[in-house]
């Protein structure tokens, strides 16, 4: 027993050499998985984790906890440069640019069964999650995993109160605007709203301007309203098909129609139906505290919302402009993906173990178990079947709204996604131009088109760093 | 009064420094080296693609303008940092040299914050400055005041100041206080006899003695601002809103860790170096000379 494992730990250091690994055949393969699930969402992968190591008595799959999005994405990068990296990370959406530019520290999925011989089929993957994920033909770069897309959550209790339907939440931009007036005038003026819950419950009045409201807010600014705007509209975010032909792209967010988005949210925060609330999620404490009667955000925030809004909500189908687009276009995912990394002597069998790994994720019942109890959409067609023929979408309604958004269309060349390098970094100017505006600081228009020229900068810088 | 200690031959003596040496070299020297040739080079997240680029990304650096404030954004920051914390903290020990009831429990408490993780002061002063959740928040909206931090620049700034400045305060006051205590009554007394009364007499008397102290304290105060203050800054306002609060050293953890652009962040480093090299040598010169300790 003893020598086995003075053998097997031989057999990881780089010195070892290729018989010693035969004659251990009958150790499992082991490979690791670093992840950023926290929370109820890492007790998920302990459970996915747990049950792949007890279908596949060959394979010992650890995973790892390593940190925020960023904090996994560097400390995968940092153990490339070291030579150990793991089999799998788990890299956000916009980290793709960044791992497509990886070459020989990644294995992508097409590379990976080709290899292996494991049948990955593109065709398996939901259209608008593949398309974030693949290659301009179609090849899959990483695995998708945990996706969500942008939806609008709405508060039906300040429906009712403001006289709106909250069957029929606004559809356009024009009735969501016209939808902020009516809840500010009906339910965020504290006076008039004060007066409707004492009428209606005789309830103590709350303390005089302790009541702050706001008609809508959004989380994610840039990429709901700006990204997922540009798809929504079958527009260009990036020249290049937003980055997906070529390292070449240019931003293109500042067209009439993304200044007319810019200039909407900047009129209704002057009507004062607009709260902006800082960036990602930050803002989505307003939405489900009942600050916000309607809130832009991920579909992933469900589980915060059930969690904590003491009011019956609803989840809506993004709206859209239609004097840009008759019709809307389908969203795109969010989220993360999994990639395959390479390390010096990694074997042949461990990728092998990693293919299995990829393949069990897809099972239906795998990724149905997975969407239902993460909050995420199902990543495969077939899970999704599962789903509803389980009755999950009927016993929780709106579940499946983030999954119609993602169908609503066919995927054209603007609908599949972002494929910019450093977009984290572009966000982040796309946001300080932004707050610039709704400072009063910038007018919509230059403030979007100095994103352009800031973000083209980035966008140079990173092409020469990949050598492209 | 020098005490010297005389070694015989070298080799115990090294022996003496080496884990010293050996964490300053692991911690200081090698990444110092490595951040100052990664600032000459061009390399993407993985270290593929290395290109030499000499010294354009100092120069990228100092001709954007949004570094340059930031520069300026940074000496603002750390003047207003170091005169809050300092003033608070010469006031407090002042108060807490006389004899006063409870003047233990008072020291004791003086000091807390310094012991507060900068995440968890950050989460605190947000559950009070917070214009939805917070207590002091809600009141100056209550009151008419636009409070906004997540929108108003010059409010942000005012409470990364405030919440940075809070937590260097005990270390001020431990110092200051040990000061004035280092003080001989004697010079007190005699000031006194010769009728050197209240403020006239911690002008003429008082502060000289302890200007020592207080420059030393002056740039340690400068150092903490422009470095330690990263983790409150981070956990309140991320450098923003627009880039209102992104100090040096926000920029270098964004651009290395959030953008991945190592080329820059590198150079960064080098600069930010250079200057706690300056401020350092600063100190030695003055302070060395004059205290002899």
């Amino acid at each position: 027993m003893k020598r086995r494992t003075l053998l097997a730990g031989a057999a990881a250091a780089p010195v070892a050499a290729a018989p010693v690994v035969k004659v251990l055949a009958a150790e499992p393969v082991k490979i690791t998985w670093w992840h950023s699930m926290s929370g109820a969402l890492g007790d998920q992968v302990a459970r996915i984790t747990r049950q792949f190591n007890a279908a596949h008595k060959d394979i010992e799959l650890t995973s790892v906890f390593k940190g925020s999005y960023p904090d996994t994405l560097n400390a995968s990068i940092a153990a490339w440069r070291a030579g150990k990296a793991p089999n799998v990370a788990q890299v956000f959406d916009v980290g793709t640019g960044t791992m497509l530019a990886a070459g020989p520290a990644v294995k992508q999925i097409w590379q990976l069964a080709k290899e292996t011989g494991a049948d990955i089929k593109p065709a398996t993957y939901i259209p608008a999650v593949r398309g974030y994920y693949s290659l301009p033909d179609g090849r899959l770069a990483s695995m998708p995993f945990n996706s969500s897309t942008a939806v609008m959550w709405y508060n039906k209790d300040a429906f009712k109160m403001a006289g709106l339907d909250p069957a029929k939440p606004p559809q356009t931009w024009p009735e969501v605007m016209q939808a902020a007036r009516v809840l500010k005038a009906k339910w965020a003026d504290p006076l008039n709203a004060e007066a409707k819950s004492a009428a209606a419950k005789s309830a103590a009045p709350a303390a005089k301007g302790s009541l702050i409201r706001y008609a809508v807010t959004t989380s994610w600014l840039t990429w709901i309203q700006f990204e997922e705007f540009s798809a929504i509209h079958n527009i260009p975010f990036a020249s290049e098909d937003d980055g997906f032909k070529g390292l070449g792209a240019v931003l293109q967010c500042n067209s009439p129609a993304h200044v007319a988005q810019l200039q909407r949210f900047m009129a209704m925060q002057k009507e004062g139906t607009f709260k902006y609330g800082g960036r990602d999620s930050a803002p989505d404490p307003l939405f489900y505290t009942g600050v916000a009667a309607i809130g832009f955000g991920s579909s992933a925030g469900r589980g915060d919302i059930v969690r904590n809004a003491k009011f019956d909500f609803g989840e809506a189908l993004m709206p859209w402009d239609p004097a840009v687009s008759k019709t809307p276009h389908n969203t795109f995912i969010g989220g993360a993906s999994l990639w395959a990394m390479t390390a010096p002597h990694r074997t042949a069998a461990e990728y092998k173990a990693v293919a299995a790994f990829f393949q069990f994720l897809a099972l239906p019942e795998q990724d149905a178990m997975w969407a239902q109890n993460s909050g995420y959409v199902p990543v495969t067609l077939a899970g999704d079947a599962l789903s509803r023929k389980q009755g999950y979408y009927d016993k929780n309604p709106g579940t499946d709204v983030p999954i119609q958004s993602l169908l609503r269309s066919p995927v054209t060349p603007y609908t599949r996604g972002m494929r910019l390098g450093r977009l984290p970094e572009i966000r982040n100017i796309l946001y300080e131009e932004c707050e610039l505006a709704f400072a009063g600081k910038k007018t919509a228009k230059q403030a979007l088109d100095e994103t352009v020229a800031r973000g083209n900068v980035v966008l140079r810088a990173f092409q020469k760093s990949v050598g492209g | 009064m020098e005490r010297r200690t005389i070694f015989a031959g070298w080799k115990l003596p090294l022996l003496l420094v080496a884990p010293q040496l050996v964490l300053t070299f692991v911690f200081f020297y090698w990444p110092a080296l490595v951040a100052a040739y990664e600032s000459l080079t061009r390399t993407d997240a993985f270290g593929i693609h290395v290109v030499f680029v000499g010294l354009a990304n100092f120069r990228d650096l100092f001709a954007d303008p949004l570094y340059r404030a930031a520069i300026l954004r940074t000496v603002e920051f750390c003047a207003a940092v170091t005169a809050l914390s300092l003033g608070l903290g010469l006031v407090l020990a002042v108060a807490a040299d006389r004899e006063l009831r409870g003047r233990n429990l008072y020291r004791v408490l003086m000091i807390w914050p310094y012991a507060v993780a900068p995440a968890v002061s950050a989460v605190l002063w947000i559950l009070l400055l917070n214009p939805q959740i917070g207590l002091v928040g809600r009141f100056l909206i209550a009151h008419g005041i636009r409070w906004d931090y997540a929108l108003n620049g010059s409010q942000a700034m005012l409470m990364v100041v405030l919440a940075s400045a809070w937590k260097q305060v005990s270390y001020n006051f431990i110092f200051v206080l040990a000061g004035l205590q280092s003080i001989p009554k004697a010079v007190i007394e005699a000031a006194r006899m010769d009728g050197a009364r209240g403020l006239y007499r911690f002008r003429t008397v008082v502060l000289p003695l302890l200007s020592p102290t207080l420059f030393f304290l002056v740039v340690v105060d400068l150092v903490y601002a422009a470095f330690d203050t990263f983790g409150t800054i981070w956990a309140m306002t991320q450098g923003g809103p627009a880039q209102a609060t992104q100090t040096l050293v926000v920029k270098v953890y964004n651009d290395g860790v959030v953008n991945l652009d190592l080329g820059s962040s590198s150079a960064q480093s080098v600069v930010l170096m250079v200057g706690v090299v300056a401020l350092t040598a600063l100190q030695f010169r003055f302070l060395g000379r004059r205290s002899g300790t």
